[in-house]
């Protein structure tokens, strides 16, 4: 009788654990959204004022599934006229708007987000830089068959030699021209 | 603000008022850069002629500075405050040698485009992307008695380029293509106005000065500053990217200048990660333009007050806090305690929308 009841008990205190549990999950992961543990996580290099609707939800997703941090990275490019060290309003008009919107829409996804700013006479220089202060375990681009926009090719070539990462190459696409571009929800 | 927007002419009409007025005036250095109108207007004026120095076989006429000690006027007027003398003289640039003139006890008025101001130079450039080498250290305008701009619309300015009124005609289609450009005149004329508007701003503050505190100036009704300063309070984790942006933004829609503060409990950041955060917050900091304090206290409300008063910031900014538990329940919100200690800084707490979208899906 006594091995019956312990075993109720047991069983009771099992089931109140789970309750417990599902109950509490949503909230975990809230704060895990908003606190990221930094376990693993995703550099996501930004040129321009928008980027590639592919290589954001890759991101978006692989950062959700891996439980990563995504770190969207603007890459600003200071002319040899001002020390690297200058500060850059006009290229911030472009770069603040466009982080904010990649953080509300891959937190509104449950992905936490650490955005960053690099500076660098290059996109190269400002993304190498970046990846000397910082360690990352993978790297998206998205190649681009605009030569005038983001990474050229021997960019890529040089960032899969120089990153100590993952590096995911998204080929160009005829579904790029949808971009991500800086739409923010409210009034930042 | 630009070559051209009549800063020479002022300053002799300046002058001219000063000597009708029975001081004794002299023009020590003048460039008329060949314009008519401006030789016309220093005709009566008194002109001390140019020292000349040759050097490695090369003749330079520039500011006899001795010459000025000697003839010792009230007032002196020299033109191109940013100047580089010639080799061989015994200061590198003019406004060293305006110090001396001014320690001889001798006024002077002087001339300069905004460009030149060593603490706007980067901005200048990355705007107009024209880069001004010689430049003149912000401690120079700080010590000038008074300063004055010589405004005018980049419109009217590109009628007198065009006419010939500022360079050679040979020169005028350069000019149009290169800096010339109204994007780039109505970029420095609203840097000179907010200049000059903070110089103001700033002899006001020295004025008051004698009333007291900040709190008591504030009780006593004394005229606050006409221009905002934001302080937006941040710690070391990836969040606080976000309340940088919504200040900035703020900043950029006030017109305002932009201050980071961290109170970092004694002893600094705790681990690698609020390490790498500050250096991410220093480095966006950086890019916007705005400084990262790093002050140590214990008391954030109270280390916030004392920083909001020594910078004269009219507008906090803060991350919604975390909900008290236990015995901090009891304790009063940092918002009102700012705004308790801090009289006449009004404190926004920036909602964090991530959380509120992410709060609603949980919800759903």
């Amino acid at each position: 009788m006594t091995v019956l009841i312990v075993l109720l008990a047991a069983l009771a205190a099992l089931a109140i654990g789970l309750a417990a549990g599902r109950w509490w999950a949503p909230r975990h992961r809230q704060v895990r959204a908003a606190r990221p543990d930094a376990v693993r996580r995703i550099l996501l290099p930004l040129t321009g004022a928008s980027i590639s609707r592919r290589a954001f939800d890759a991101a978006v997703r692989l950062a959700g599934v891996e439980h990563a941090t995504l770190m969207p990275c603007y890459l600003a490019t200071v002319p040899l006229y001002l020390p690297l060290e200058a500060s850059l309003p006009v290229q911030c008009l472009r770069a603040m708007p466009l982080l904010e919107t990649i953080e509300q829409r891959a937190s509104a996804q449950g992905v936490a987000v650490d955005a960053r700013v690099v500076r660098g006479r290059t996109y190269r220089d400002a993304l190498r830089r970046m990846l000397d202060d910082e360690h990352f375990d993978r790297v998206i681009v998205s190649a681009t068959n605009h030569p005038d926009m983001g990474f050229r090719g021997d960019d890529l070539v040089w960032l899969l030699r120089r990153a100590d990462a993952e590096v995911l190459i998204l080929r160009p696409a005829p579904e790029d021209h949808r971009e991500v571009v800086a739409t923010v929800a409210g009034h930042f | 603000m630009a070559a051209g927007v009549g800063k020479t002419v002022r300053m002799l009409d300046e002058a001219r008022v000063e000597l009708e007025a029975g001081r004794d005036v002299v023009i020590g250095l003048l460039e008329t850069h060949g314009r008519e109108e401006t030789a016309r207007r220093a005709e009566g004026l008194e002109q001390l002629p140019r020292r000349r120095l040759t050097y490695r076989g090369t003749t330079f006429e520039d500011l006899d500075v001795p010459a000025v000690l000697v003839r010792a006027p009230e007032l002196c007027l020299i033109d191109e405050l940013a100047h580089t003398n010639a080799p061989g003289l015994e200061r590198a640039k003019r406004y060293e040698d305006i110090e001396v003139i001014r320690d001889a006890g001798i006024d002077v008025l002087s001339t300069m485009n905004v460009q030149h101001l060593e603490s706007l130079n980067d901005t200048i450039a990355e705007l107009s992307g024209v880069r001004v080498r010689e430049t003149v250290p912000d401690s120079v305008l700080q010590r000038a008695d008074e300063i004055v701009l010589v405004d005018v619309t980049p419109e009217a300015l590109l009628d007198r380029l065009r006419a010939g009124k500022v360079y050679p005609l040979e020169r005028i289609d350069t000019a149009l293509n290169n800096f010339f450009r109204v994007e780039n005149l109505s970029a420095l004329r609203e840097t000179a106005l907010r200049q000059v508007a903070e110089d103001v701003e700033e002899r006001r503050f020295t004025v008051d000065e004698p009333l007291g505190t900040r709190e008591e100036r504030v009780a006593a009704g004394a005229p606050q500053a006409v221009g905002e300063r934001l302080l937006a309070l941040v710690e070391p984790y990836p969040g606080a990217q976000r309340l940088v942006r919504r200040a900035w933004r703020s900043s950029q829609r006030l017109s305002a200048p932009l201050d980071l503060l961290w109170v970092a409990p004694p002893g600094g950041p705790a681990d690698e990660e609020q390490e790498r955060a500050l250096h991410a917050l220093r480095q966006l900091g950086s890019v916007l333009g705005s400084a990262l304090l790093v002050e140590e206290g214990e008391d954030v409300a109270q280390t916030v007050a004392r920083v909001a008063e020594e910078r004269g910031i009219t507008y906090v900014l803060m991350g919604a806090s975390r909900p008290a538990r236990g015995l901090a329940r009891l304790r009063e919100p940092l918002p009102q305690r700012i705004v308790r200690l801090a009289p006449g800084v009004d404190v926004r707490i920036v909602a964090d929308r991530a959380r509120l979208r992410a709060n609603r899906e949980i919800r759903t």
